[in-house]
């Protein structure tokens, strides 16, 4: 593989730029699928933030809000004994989103989005949560801002997740565990979209992912666009050059398309992303959806889609709660189907080695999400050496979206680390128990 | 096969000087006999147009009612292509018009075209699309114009009186007003908003407007009556037949059409 040509100017608008596709479609997706009784708040919605966008005084509250609350620019960390271990020596660099406050790349969105509600004059935020990182960064924001707070948490996660429910109540969010349908996210977001329908007026509905309706995918992934921004220039200046890959995890995709933006039209950096393929994707437990899914509307956006042949949502099934999710932001169904990002599955198992080689190599405890992207990254780099790339001079950026302490219980029970007769509450309020049982 | 349409049916009803009424049930719940059976005993009882609904995994606009019987009839093994034998046996037995209410998936899934032309040949009316607005209908529009098919848009509370005349022109059958911000469900009264809703249908050249959401009773039959085309009514019947089964839908049909005083009077 070449050496990718680092002069090319990503500032430049022009019509073959990837960049600054603004929707509401991408390509055949995007739209907005959903009641007429939510098109004048997300018209309002489109306003405000095309406005915001423009305006110095919302742009420099972004960055200072960025700056000295989130503690941007996150870390870029070359890892080196991970690359010498597990990546035959290919040039590993870790987008350190772990180090932000929360925890994670979602502080991005929901600061941004936040800002955005009090410039639309709602004094209520509601959210969706799985794992309970996005519900955790909305009462953060929330908190912060001086608005109320309502998470939407399916009632099973609620159980698993009880150290998060804890965080948000802490933080003084309201959470409502959804008990109807399947009980998972795709119903929390349901549930939070009858909220948004009755309450529209005050509460502006706080998207976690970079799907649903124009424009909350352009949206979110505007907010999430620094870190590609970071990691490109951090790249520039550690190593005088850019990548030859960037990968990342994919869940509804907002961490993946914030760090794919920054090199979209680097037409040599190939750009990875993958998705969670469960027990594997030869089996019906997977959230594999650009890999298995069909196109279809869910949530408000045409996009990829885990449905059977009645057009039903089918459950997804993972062992990260943040990739457990049946559908997929529509500018990565945009970006799969005219090849400029590849989309591969990683199972469990790989996801569950590359977290644990990530803490014994580099002291760092990644989350099971953000491991997706690391065990695709091992995967990659070794497929590279085997072409005939010389390790030291490949270069791939991983983008670490979080850390892992909340899957502390989860991995400790994958690993059977757990003490014999140490209780579970004491463990976890995590996935734990879902790990057992597998 | 000549089909009755909404549009002559909400004639008839105002030729009569009343408005026409609709009742909804969803396909397959229990299940698929009985839900033609019930939606039978709603023509036989003053209801003029029959909404049936396609059980849906992500259904945005139902309240828990309607919600618990759509999982139902999906847990009963109730397939999309169901609905077609359901509306071909309703419209074998009665002069209703028939529609079915769906979210867009189902529908897209099986190919808008083929969705249309089945439904067609059963002998339906034309579809009431909850998630579906004019700008992403390209499609339906196509096909429900090859199939001579009506269609149903929804307006709200908080549409612009833009957004308002785009939906009256695309729409064609009767136009679904809103009458709250809100999922489907039962109130104890309608909401003021509805009239404003009519109001700006009416202004925007739509012939029909029916009111629906939060409609349960007989007195908001005849409130919704005074200034609407016709009033939908949904969870009041789901839960009806839920609870007491056919004849507790027959026997709510017959209250909220007006058809049971009448009877009580032809007995006096």
């Amino acid at each position: 593989m070449s050496t990718p040509d680092h002069s090319a100017d990503t500032g430049s608008i022009d019509e073959q730029s990837l960049r600054h596709a603004s929707g509401p479609y991408f390509g055949a997706y995007g739209g907005r699928w959903m009641p007429e009784s939510l098109m004048a708040a997300m018209d309002e919605l489109n306003e405000t933030f095309e406005a915001a966008k423009n305006d110095p005084e919302f742009i420099a509250q972004v960055k200072d809000l960025n700056k000295n609350y989130s503690g941007r620019p996150s870390l870029l960390t070359e890892a080196k004994r991970f690359s010498a271990q597990y990546c035959d020596g290919v040039r590993i660099f870790l987008k350190r989103e772990d180090l932000n406050h929360t925890g994670s790349h979602k502080i991005n969105n929901v600061l941004g989005q936040a800002l955005l509600a009090k410039r639309m004059g709602k004094t209520r935020i509601i959210a969706e949560t799985g794992a309970g990182q996005h519900g955790v960064a909305s009462a953060t924001a929330a908190a912060l801002m001086g608005l109320e707070c309502v998470v939407y948490m399916g009632a099973e996660d609620t159980r698993r997740q009880a150290l998060n429910v804890a965080r948000m109540r802490l933080l003084g969010a309201t959470v409502i565990p959804v008990t109807v349908g399947s009980q998972t996210l795709k119903d929390a977001i349901n549930e939070a979209l009858r909220d948004w329908v009755a309450n529209v007026e005050n509460t502006h509905y706080l998207l976690g992912t970079a799907a649903g309706g124009a424009p909350f995918p352009a949206m979110v992934r505007y907010f999430h666009e620094v870190i590609g921004e970071e990691a490109r220039e951090q790249i520039l200046e550690q190593t005088g050059r850019l990548p030859n890959a960037v990968t990342a995890c994919i869940g509804g995709g907002s961490n993946a398309i914030g760090i794919f933006h920054g090199f979209l039209d680097d037409k040599d950096v190939a750009l990875y992303g993958f998705e969670a393929g469960g027990d594997g994707v030869d089996t019906d437990r997977h959230a594999a959806t650009i890999t298995l899914g069909r196109p279809g509307v869910l949530h408000g956006a045409k996009s990829y889609l885990m449905q059977d042949e009645d057009g039903q949502t089918i459950e997804s099934h993972s062992i990260s709660a943040g990739l457990d999710y049946p559908g997929v932001g529509p500018e990565h169904a945009f970006l799969a189907d005219i090849g400029r990002v590849t989309y591969e599955p990683v199972t469990d198992t790989e996801a569950m080695d590359a977290f644990k080689a990530l803490c014994r190599t580099e002291g760092i405890l990644p989350a099971i999400e953000s491991s997706h992207a690391l065990a695709g990254t091992i995967r990659l780099a070794k497929k590279l050496v085997a072409e005939g790339a010389v390790p030291e001079e490949t270069i791939i950026i991983v983008n670490l979206s979080g850390r892992g302490d909340k899957d502390v219980g989860t991995a400790a029970a994958w690993f059977d680390m757990i003490e014999p007769g140490a209780a579970d509450a004491e463990i976890t309020g995590t996935d734990a128990q879902k790990a057992q049982e597998k | 096969m000549t089909r009755v349409t909404s549009a002559q049916k909400i004639a008839a009803a105002r030729a009569e000087g009343r408005p026409a009424l609709i009742g909804y049930l969803p396909a397959g719940f229990p299940d698929v006999p009985t839900s033609i059976e019930a939606a039978v005993a709603l023509a036989e009882n003053g209801v003029d147009i029959i909404e049936i609904g396609i059980p849906y995994s992500d259904p945005v606009m139902d309240g828990e009612v309607i919600q618990a019987a759509t999982v139902q009839a999906l847990a009963n093994g109730f397939r999309v292509a169901d609905v077609f034998d359901i509306v071909a046996g309703i419209t074998a037995r009665t002069d209703a018009a028939v529609m079915v209410m769906t979210y867009w998936n189902p529908v897209l899934r099986m190919g808008v075209d083929e969705f249309s032309r089945r439904f067609a040949q059963a002998g339906g009316s034309g579809l009431i699309t909850p998630d579906l607005v004019p700008e992403e209908a390209g499609e339906w529009l196509e096909a429900s114009e090859k199939y001579d098919l009506e269609r149903v848009f929804l307006i709200a509370p908080s549409s612009t009186p833009e957004r308002v005349q785009r939906t009256v022109d695309v729409s064609s059958g009767f136009i679904y007003c809103v009458s709250l911000m809100g999922v489907t469900g039962a109130r104890a009264s309608v909401s003021s908003a509805a009239q404003a809703v009519v109001d700006a249908a009416h202004a925007a050249g739509a012939e029909n407007a029916c009111v629906g959401l939060g409609v349960s009773r007989r007195e908001h039959v005849e409130e919704i009556g005074a200034y609407a085309d016709g009033v939908i009514v949904g969870t009041a019947l789901v839960a009806a037949l839920r609870d007491g089964g056919v004849q507790a839908v027959g026997a709510l049909a017959a209250e909220l059409s007006g058809a049971a005083a009448h009877s009580d009077k032809e007995l006096a």
